[in-house]
């Protein structure tokens, strides 16, 4: 295995990667915080700190960290997930040093000065005003507050528009002092860089940093659903969507992979790199019934590697002149066909090779590699991204059957349905 | 503290960034330009191209045609129906597609390196003896006007789209080219026969392979597939008019009811890729949008007056004068706040010299930031194309950086004070109704 990998005595998980085809490296820092981490009255507190982590530092005031970047030629962001909260910079790889010392600073010295968190304020409702204008935002939203009693995962990362207004420097703040910590975070590297010399580096940089206690979780176990939910959500618009999202697992739950299966076979493979795109899911077998018999004109399906067992969904667009019912009725029927019988093996073989292709696209771009040392470390551990394509290999037909079974019972979905309020559409130009 | 270490040391290419000694340009017998280039440590291959068959050859009535044409190509052909072609695609886990654009339709995709004569025979197949069967043009055309009404409700695509009538007027520009629901719905099967018998034709047609297979080996492939395709009846590309200025600012609100956020749009046309001044507009552009967080664009509206999630600054500079303007996402009480501080922004990029710092700022970003396009199969695919769509030399991305050190200050202000004056602007807004926001 050509991965570096160690722990630093205040804990923080060190993997690198040396890859020398080209003179760029990717630095990944992963905070093991995100919306799973959050109670009601700070929904979004995640995803706000992550916005703050740009308004600077006492060694990297705001305007300067994100101009040292782009001076060097680098590119940077970050994202905040239900379980993560990751930032990158991909840079050429004689100036990484500038990443290092700058994610090593801003994991302590963040300000969160007031004028700050008041302008951000309204640039995270802006955000979320963007959201709202998708329908597909606002169905999400619906599916999964209904999707979950307790649990975090059931608000949106991005937060309640309540709780964006009234959340107070400290409230950010306080997560921020909670969850970041060397050891409650993953350094990723991927890149033209010597481990040995690199790693003497990140250990100068970062053995200051005292680790602390891990923090606790506010995510509690979610109680196993016991029926169908269906909220319908209105909007403005034409077009019909019907979303069906079932309670799936955790990605270390044996299953997973057998679950991984049944979705290529009923919605097409699932990319697994972040920065390339996947392929085509015309020949899968809800296109077929669906698309095909003209009642819809797209589907797609997700299921995500996640810490607590979260949402697999099936996304339907439906076809002009069709109505919702019109998908629901073939949807159950294609699902209950994967549960009473097992799929052919050739339909396995497929999709194995599907995933081989999308594992050599992705292996394309430093970037990638380098999200993928550090992002399977936040759910499991590296080799759950190694091992990933024997245990899609291992999967049985009748693993795929058992996994529909037990997963796609109409009882642990929510059904939900966006259905256009019937306002007059604007006139299109 | 437990270290594993195990360096294996992959193969390198000649150099990161391609060049005359590492491409492959060839013109086969029938006009078309092949461009070639090895990688050597992928195992997976990217096809991408265009043929000269955009939509300025649309009618008015009929906008949209040269789109559903490309997207048509492959929903059946003489040797395979729609089935076969993807069951072909997806059983081996390769992509491959095509669609419209303003001058070009293209056409991409990817698979393993040992299954390039796949992609090959796909696009061979979709180009030439495509069928275009009844049932599945209702289908296609089905998502094609889902995508228009999803369109409709989308505020950034309906300022964007307002923009450019605003802009272009009765220039060709002016015109969507995936059309409208009314062109869209008049669009026969004969109209896409006819369109693509007369239309489609290898001259002018581009094509680059990238990725784990010798570049001659590519190219001979190439040869056998598409070297015999003919078509007398290709007629030229349309000559673009020329764009006349705005005389004064010029305005629209678009409401759209229902929505949380306003988008905007501010500006006017810039430079084509080929104008003299396009590479100093291109780095005062990094300049006003881009650099850092959204450049001066993003410090003023979503730094300093947080104003909004997203301000930038884009510059079309492709084949004709694309636009060059000011895009930011706002709550709609905001829109005339936002405005004027986009407009005082464009009026000190138009008027004062950039600084030292800024310049020397962007010469680093743009010079440091050009490898990492190159990365993988599709960012040089891309550059090939770049190169070769604009005629800029097999060395261009080597001497790219020297042509962005020789950038003067002065250069920048000429070129925004030539096409961004500030009295001369178009305002595209999309939102929800007045009453609502």
């Amino acid at each position: 295995m050509d991965v570096l990998q160690t722990t630093l005595s205040n804990g923080l998980k060190v993997l690198l990667k040396e890859i020398h085809t080209t003179p760029i490296i990717s630095h990944w820092l992963w905070v093991k915080v995100g919306s799973r981490d959050e109670t009601p009255g700070i929904t979004g507190v995640s995803h706000w700190v992550e916005h703050m982590q740009f308004k600077g530092t006492p060694n990297f005031p705001a305007g300067k960290l994100d101009k040292d970047i782009s001076r060097d030629g680098g590119y940077w962001n970050a994202m905040t997930y239900i379980d993560w909260t990751a930032y990158f910079e991909t840079m050429p790889a004689n100036k990484i040093d500038l990443a290092l010392r700058l994610e090593a600073d801003r994991m302590v010295n963040t300000y969160f000065k007031p004028e700050e968190v008041a302008s951000e304020r309204t640039v995270i409702i802006s955000e979320r005003q963007g959201n709202e204008n998708s329908p597909m935002f606002l169905l999400d939203e619906d599916v999964q507050t209904a999707a979950f009693h307790s649990h975090p995962y059931r608000h949106e990362v991005i937060g309640t528009m309540a709780d964006l207004q009234s959340m107070t420097r400290d409230d950010l703040y306080n997560h921020y002092k909670k969850f970041y910590t060397p050891n409650n975070a993953v350094l990723a590297i991927a890149g033209d860089f010597d481990s040995n010399a690199l790693l003497a580096r990140i250990q100068e940089l970062y053995e200051g940093i005292p680790g602390d206690s891990v923090p606790p979780r506010v995510a509690k176990d979610e109680p196993e659903p016991s029926e169908e939910r269906r909220v319908v959500t209105k909007g403005p618009g034409e077009t019909i969507f019907v979303k069906a999202a079932y309670r799936s697992l955790r990605a270390t739950d044996p299953d997973f992979f057998a679950l991984s299966v049944a979705d290529s076979l009923l919605a097409g493979p699932s990319s697994l790199n972040i920065f390339s795109g996947g392929i085509s899911n015309k020949t899968s077998r809800l296109y077929q019934r669906l698309v095909e018999n003209e009642l819809a004109v797209s589907v797609s399906g997700g299921l995500q590697a996640t810490i607590d067992p979260y949402l697999y969904d099936l996304t339907i667009t439906v076809h002009p002149e069709k109505k919702a019912k019109d998908v629901i009725g073939p949807l159950d029927e294609e699902i209950a066909r994967l549960q009473d019988s097992p799929p052919k093996p050739a339909e396995l073989a497929r999709a194995v090779k599907q995933a081989q292709a999308l594992f050599a696209y992705g292996s394309e771009s430093i970037t990638n590699q380098a999200f993928w040392l550090g992002f399977a470390e936040i759910f499991d551990t590296y080799n759950w991204f190694l091992t990933y394509l024997e245990r899609l290999e291992a999967v049985t037909p009748e693993q795929v059957q058992q996994a529909a079974q037990k997963y796609l019972r109409s009882e642990r979905r929510v059904l939900g349905i966006y259905q256009p309020d019937g306002r007059p559409v604007a006139e299109e130009e | 503290m437990n270290a594993v270490v195990n360096l294996p040391k992959q193969k390198l290419p000649l150099s990161s960034i391609p060049g005359a000694d590492d491409i492959t340009r060839v013109v086969l017998a029938n006009g078309i330009v092949v461009l070639a280039r090895e990688n050597p440590n992928s195992q997976a291959v990217t096809l991408r191209g265009y043929l000269l068959a955009g939509s300025l050859f649309d009618p008015d009535e009929k906008l949209g045609l040269a789109d559903f044409v490309a997207s048509a190509l492959m929903r059946g052909t003489a040797k395979r129906e729609f089935q076969a072609i993807y069951d072909s695609l997806e059983s081996i886990g390769a992509s491959f597609g095509l669609s419209g654009g303003t001058h070009t339709a293209g056409f991409g995709g990817r698979s393993l390196a040992e299954d390039l004569p796949l992609l090959l025979e796909l696009l061979n197949e979709s180009l030439r003896r495509p069928t275009f069967p009844k049932t599945q043009v209702e289908k296609l055309r089905a998502q094609l006007l889902t995508g228009l009404a999803l369109r409709a409700q989308d505020t950034r695509d309906m300022a964007s789209l307002i923009f450019d009538v605003l802009v272009y007027r009765d220039h060709p520009y002016a015109r969507a080219e995936e059309g409208h629901t009314q062109t869209v719905g008049a669009i026969t099967v004969d109209d896409l026969v006819n369109f693509h018998k007369k239309i489609y034709g290898p001259n002018g047609m581009v094509l680059a392979v990238v990725g784990g297979i010798e570049a001659e080996k590519a190219v001979a492939e190439v040869r056998t597939t598409l070297e015999d395709w003919q078509n007398l009846e290709q007629p030229t590309v349309p000559q673009l008019p020329e764009w006349k200025p705005l005389e004064s600012r010029v305005s629209k609100r678009h409401p759209i009811p229902g929505k949380s956020q306003s988008d905007l749009i501010i500006g006017t046309v810039g430079p084509a890729r080929s104008a003299p001044d396009y590479m100093a507009a291109n780095l005062g552009n990094n300049i006003l949008g881009h650099f850092g967080l959204m450049g001066r664009v993003g410090d003023v509206v979503r730094e300093q007056a947080g104003l909004a999630y997203y301000a930038y600054s884009n510059l079309g500079g492709g084949s004709g004068p694309g636009p060059w303007a000011v895009a930011a996402g706002v709550n709609p009480a905001n829109e005339e706040k936002a405005t004027d501080l986009i407009f005082k922004e464009l009026a000190r990029f138009t008027d004062e010299l950039v600084t030292e710092e800024e310049i020397s700022d962007s010469k680093s970003n743009f010079i440091g930031s050009m490898p990492l396009s190159l990365e993988t199969n599709g960012g040089v695919a891309e550059a090939l194309l770049n190169v070769e769509r604009h005629k800029l030399g097999l060395d261009y991305y080597r001497r790219f950086p020297d042509e962005i050190r020789a950038i003067t200050r002065e250069q920048i202000r000429d070129a925004a004070a030539h096409y961004l004056p500030n009295e001369k602007m178009a305002v595209s807004i999309a939102g929800p109704n007045r009453a609502e926001a």
